[in-house]
């Protein structure tokens, strides 16, 4: 089901990154522009996406990946044009909680940088919150974070179910 | 995924309400939705996903979209707006046309959309206000906080309302984020107005306000606030302002506090935190939170024509309910603002309206196979965009599965817009394509850098519709 939010972020934001360095899991159907939020800065060398996410739908879909060191989750699933209903909604910036994830306690102890004020003012506005809940915008992958799985709240999926 | 992908995990996801599914790709619906807010865009992306085929027609009363994204949202909130970059993609796509400057119930009727298309949505918000219904209540300076906010945004109906800034307290009634909003206009020092979206003949006014005290009035206590967390914490951080409340309000809390879900258990520490912040020696104006004080009457002042004061009776709690006591209070105010909800108009007699709470009578946004509601207009006016995105979502996957498991029949041909269109041309009305909108965008927005803002919103209908015809 389709190209909502990612692509549609994509489209919106300042290009500063080579595409050529971009793997992708899925064909790009459309020319869309990369997109990145704030999380690098513009001059540093493009790395190659060398990490690995794994989303974790409510319906226990599995969706896996590839990112770059110093990528927000928000990034990954913009980059990737993943297809999760409404995520990022403000963009990345903490006004919002579209974006919450659901981490393991281990990973979430493991994160380096604890969630502030106004992230946790935010999450508490999110449906399903947990103690080991985070937003995707703040959370940025390093080399130790290779491999991260996430699970995503259901909300809208199982509306009906 | 996979284009087929998505179709064939759609497919199953239908198949757990329905044994008789439709091909997707082998129906060509035709859909309307009645507003352009979030409740309506949000809807129209879960359609777009669920019907490859389907034709989309979003009408909206004005001429410019968005509704309260634009209308409603603080100016000094533009990071909240960047959802209108995904409304645009939406409104963007092939398959869905905005269609502006028609009016439901007046130009066009729900009986003509309802013969025109498949589904309809009705997504067009809640706009009216709940009045106190108490004595004096007809005075000058005395307004409800949406036609306020609507004045700093620029909505046409509330640009020309006249009110006095030229007071130094006001009574704001009512404890969500609203009144929050409304507020935190008041008591920003001014510079930190200018490079918003505020409209400019707003910013005049502000700029010449004398207001320094802004109370905050309700009638229950601190564990019953409605506002959330980010708004009351920006309270804070206003410069030049101090935030005062009655510490004896919280009495008995410090035992409560520990066993309160996280996100109360959050605002109800910071609330306490704040009690008195310490006063700076600059600050000049005061944000005052008032807690078990229901509004009895109010009275005019010096000038007998405009309020001066409001009496208040204090309350006790039974539980979470607030109990008038016979114990009366003034407040001196010299401006109020009512925040104390909103209902919605039935903007069309065939539509099934709960007059009493103000919205249209659904479940789970359904009010019969082929007529839905999103939004404020069917859960009332309650919560952030999110809550709205929810709802919206899961009524847009309603629509379709509707027309997927043939509860409602797209098989029928029906003429969408091409009835629709030609009789809004037979009365003759000008109608604002998205491709309009985004000249009267430009426009707005050339203004805005001329002034070192985000923009200057054109707040005249006439105008608008001038710069969509593109013949000024």
């Amino acid at each position: 089901m389709a190209m909502n939010v990612g692509r549609a972020l994509s489209c919106m934001r300042t290009i500063y990154v080579s595409r050529v360095l971009r793997h992708v899991r899925e064909p790009v159907s459309l020319g869309t522009n990369l997109a990145r939020f704030s999380s690098s800065s513009p001059d540093a060398l493009p790395k190659t996406d060398s990490l690995e996410v794994t989303f974790v739908k409510a319906d226990g879909q599995k969706v896996k990946a590839r990112c770059k060191e110093g990528d927000s989750l928000l990034d990954v699933v913009v980059n990737n044009e993943l297809d999760i209903s409404g995520y990022g909604a403000c963009e990345g910036t903490l006004t919002c909680s579209t974006c919450h994830v659901i981490l393991s306690k281990e990973d979430y102890d493991r994160i380096p940088s604890k969630p502030l004020d106004d992230e946790n003012d935010m999450l508490d506005l999110a449906f399903e919150l947990t103690e080991t809940s985070r937003l995707g915008c703040q959370i940025v992958m390093t080399k130790e974070l290779n491999g991260l799985e996430v699970r995503l709240p259901s909300s809208v999926n199982d509306a009906r179910g | 995924m996979h284009p087929l992908g998505r179709v064939l995990a759609f497919s199953q996801k239908c198949r757990r309400f329905s044994t008789n599914v439709i091909d997707p790709n082998s129906i060509q619906p035709k859909l309307c939705v009645v507003g352009s807010g979030p409740a309506s865009f949000y809807a129209a992306q879960q359609i777009l996903k669920a019907l490859p085929k389907v034709q989309i027609d979003i009408f909206e009363r004005l001429p410019v979209p968005f509704g309260l994204v634009r209308f409603g949202v603080a100016p000094d909130h533009p990071e909240v707006k960047n959802v209108i970059n995904t409304f645009t993609k939406t409104a963007q796509d092939p398959r869905v046309k905005f269609i502006g400057n028609v009016k439901l119930g007046q130009d066009v009727s729900l009986a003509e959309l309802q013969n025109a298309y498949h589904s309809v949505l009705l997504a067009y918000g809640a706009e009216e206000d709940r009045l106190l219904g108490i004595p004096g209540e007809n005075l000058d300076n005395i307004l409800s906080a949406r036609e306020f906010v609507g004045w700093y945004n620029g909505l046409p109906n509330n640009k020309d309302l006249k009110f006095n800034l030229n007071i130094e307290k006001v009574a704001i009634i009512g404890q969500g984020n609203v009144a929050l909003d409304v507020a935190r206009i008041l008591l920003s020092p001014i510079d930190l107005l200018k490079k918003t979206d505020i409209t400019e003949y707003s910013l005049a006014a502000l700029a010449d306000s004398k207001v320094k005290e802004v109370k905050l009035i309700g009638r229950r206590g601190p564990l019953q606030v409605a506002f959330t967390i980010k708004e009351f914490r920006e309270m804070l951080r206003l410069p030049r302002c101090f935030v005062n409340m009655n510490a004896e309000d919280f009495a008995g809390l410090d035992a409560i506090v520990p066993n309160l879900p996280r996100p109360r258990k959050r605002l109800t520490e910071l609330l306490m935190k704040s009690i008195s912040t310490s006063k700076e020696t600059e600050a000049d104006k005061c944000f005052n939170p008032i807690f078990f004080r229901t509004p009895k009457s109010f009275q005019s002042g010096e000038d007998a024509s405009s309020v001066g004061a409001l009496t208040v009776a204090v309350n006790t709690m039974e539980g979470e309910n607030a109990v008038e006591t016979d114990v009366l209070e003034t407040i001196e105010c010299g401006l109020v603002l009512r925040s104390i909800g909103y209902k919605s108009i039935q903007a069309d007699s065939a539509i099934p309206f709960n007059s009493k709470r103000g919205l249209v009578e659904n479940s789970g946004g359904v009010i019969q196979p082929g007529l839905y509601v999103s939004g404020w207009l069917g859960t009332g006016p309650v919560g952030v965009i999110l809550s709205t995105m929810t709802n919206a979502f899961a009524v847009g996957q309603t629509m379709a599965s509707d027309i997927l498991n043939n509860t409602v029949d797209a098989s029928i041909k029906k003429p969408g817009f091409e009835f629709i269109g030609s009789l809004l041309k037979k009365k003759g009305i000008q109608t604002v394509s998205f491709a309009d909108w985004e000249q009267i965008d430009k426009v707005e927005q050339s203004r805005g850098k001329e002034k070192g803002k985000l923009r200057e919103k054109i707040v005249d209908v006439k105008e608008m519709l001038t710069i969509a015809s593109g013949k000024p």
